[in-house]
């Protein structure tokens, strides 16, 4: 079970004298349980990319099938994809609209045509993953902080019970300890067996998190591995735009002043390791010298 | 930094309210910024840290107390274009501050409206696009710019009203890696080069580092107040206001609790790379 992207194209004003090719030929398979990454600059085609993984876009050329499901061949169901493949939208406390919390999250169950005490069953559920007390149901979502309408419009998906969760920039915007809840509640989620997708421009959380990552450049995917894999292609994340983690930087640059540092480390408890090791504590360096 | 001369902006109990019966968004600050700093504003979403931003050029006016800008009490309604030419805001949204449809009009739109002459517009202007790195891009179309671009552009259009003081709120927080570093680079510059003072409110705590002073705002009101060196120092206290400590100044405390005695002032992935190739 897997999604699986081939040789996807896609070319926006296909025709015209604007058309515009944001995906080139891109090739991807997210295999079911897993955190994955994805990365690149503003416009090099991630959020092309995600928003046909849930067929909202229909691609131009090649072709996604969910679990073995081609989105676009006839007799496919969309509406049953998209319940199985939930995708959350930079900033998606814009899309709030409904008078009340519940309401809002109730939306999509009661879409699919749910009776009412299944709605809530899954309303209760998807706050309770979100961190939110249920006592919120009842307010308006446009009374909320800023990290709970985050929440709740995460919790709107979840609440369609999605195999697969997408999320584009889910931190963005909020306070340092915000992006740490909302980052501990995704995790939760796929430690749960949900798989995620993690867009991000935040190189230390997607070290931190993801399991297997791809970096889009120019509507191509131009690589793709665990984090260590990827992190240790310093100079290609550079000349793309990207930077690499800050740690994983101050890694490159000892080891290109001479120090036998490796480059695949990106966490500071790593780095703090790796540099013990090499330079040691005050008292490995008298030993080292006593033994000259 | 001559701290003994008028502060350019000056807050005295200054509070705000968003309305009659609405909580205080700011409580009581007071505060001095000085020309030629560079201050760091920090807090949690909601802790009033873009409201205080807002009071420095009179887009808000306190609802108590006083905000004085060059000697000018932003309540004084004819003194309000004077404040605001002194000090200039830059926003997050880059899409939502370009007016015109080329860079040079873009920047040249402020000047403009101050009925400047012709030749003193495009000096401005060429000053301005220079001082950003922008002028090879000066007659291209501005929704077919980089977001880093944008936020430059819009700094740029800041530039040309030559202000005392820019104060950028989360200027960085819808760009990717790229457009962060040149927007960071730009301000640093045009404060080390220029003298020009900016207040830049920021949620990446890797940036505010880069001010020479941190504010921290919580819950309305102005908490802490110092070098980031002393700031940082306060992990916990750090995280109970919902915040946090750069990766390379945790890294430099737990190198220092395993005995490498990296020196407090060493804030940047530059400073201790050449500290420990010098230790080594």
């Amino acid at each position: 079970m897997s999604i699986r992207v081939n040789d996807l194209v896609h070319i926006y004003q296909a025709g015209t004298p604007l058309a515009t090719e944001a995906l080139r030929g891109v090739t991807l398979e997210i295999q079911e349980g897993e955190f994955f990454g994805l990365i690149g600059q503003t416009g090099s085609g991630k959020s092309t990319l995600i928003q046909h993984l849930n067929g909202l876009l229909k691609p131009t050329r090649g072709s996604v099938e969910v679990d073995g499901q081609n989105l676009w061949e006839r007799g496919t169901n969309l509406k049953a994809i998209r319940q199985k493949v939930g995708l959350v939208f930079q900033y998606p406390e814009h899309q709030l609209f409904e008078e009340t919390v519940f309401a809002d999250v109730a939306f999509g169950p009661r879409n699919m045509g749910l009776p009412e005490e299944e709605v809530k069953e899954r309303v209760e559920e998807a706050l309770a993953m979100v961190g939110l007390d249920g006592e919120i149901a009842d307010r308006s979502p446009f009374e909320l902080s800023g990290g709970q309408k985050r929440r709740v419009a995460i919790a709107g998906v979840l609440a369609m019970r999605p195999k697969y969760l997408i999320l584009d920039e889910p931190t963005a915007g909020l306070d340092p300890m915000g992006r740490q809840e909302i980052l501990g509640e995704i995790s939760a989620l796929q430690q749960q067996g949900v798989t995620v997708v993690l867009v991000s421009h935040n190189m230390e959380e997607v070290a931190r998190l993801v399991s297997r990552l791809a970096v889009m450049h120019d509507g191509r995917l131009i690589a793709q591995g665990t984090p260590a894999e990827v992190f240790s292609k310093g100079e290609l994340l550079e000349e793309v735009g990207l930077a690499l983690p800050q740690i994983a930087q101050l890694m490159h640059r000892l080891r290109e002043r001479g120090l036998d540092i490796p480059v695949d480390i990106y966490t500071v408890e790593e780095a703090r390791e790796a540099i013990l090791r090499v330079l040691g504590p005050k008292q490995g360096k008298t030993a080292r010298f006593l033994t000259l | 930094m001559v701290k003994d001369s008028a502060p350019l902006i000056r807050l005295q109990d200054a509070a705000y309210s968003y309305g009659e019966g609405e909580a205080m968004a700011l409580k009581d600050i007071n505060l001095a910024i000085h020309q030629g700093e560079f201050v760091s504003i920090i807090g949690h979403n909601g802790s009033g840290k873009s409201t205080l931003a807002k009071l420095f050029n009179a887009l808000l006016l306190p609802t108590r107390g006083d905000v004085i800008v060059g000697g000018k009490n932003t309540k004084d309604g004819e003194k309000l274009w004077a404040i605001r030419q002194q000090v200039g805001m830059v926003f997050q949204n880059p899409d939502n501050q370009i007016v015109a449809t080329t860079v040079e009009e873009d920047v040249a739109f402020g000047p403009e409206n101050l009925g400047l002459s012709p030749d003193e517009i495009g000096r401005r202007v060429d000053e301005a696009l220079a001082l950003v790195g922008m002028e090879e891009h000066r007659h291209r179309a501005t929704h077919l710019l980089s977001g880093g671009q944008k936020q430059r552009v819009a700094i740029a259009g800041v530039i040309a009203m030559r202000p005392s003081c820019i104060v950028l709120d989360e200027p960085t927080s819808m760009l990717d890696p790229v457009g962060r570093r040149e927007v960071l680079e730009t301000i640093q510059r045009l404060n080390r080069q220029e003298g020009i003072t900016v207040v830049l409110v920021t949620h990446f705590m890797e940036e505010a580092i880069l001010a020479e002073r941190v504010l921290v705002m919580a819950e309305g009101s102005l908490v802490l107040s110092g070098p980031p060196a002393d700031i940082f120092s306060k992990g916990e206290q750090m995280r109970q206001l919902r915040l946090d400590v750069p990766q390379i100044l945790q890294l430099a405390w737990e190198l220092r609790r395993s005995g490498i005695p990296v020196p407090q002032e060493i804030f940047s992935i530059n400073e201790l790379v050449d500290y420990l190739c010098q230790y080594a």
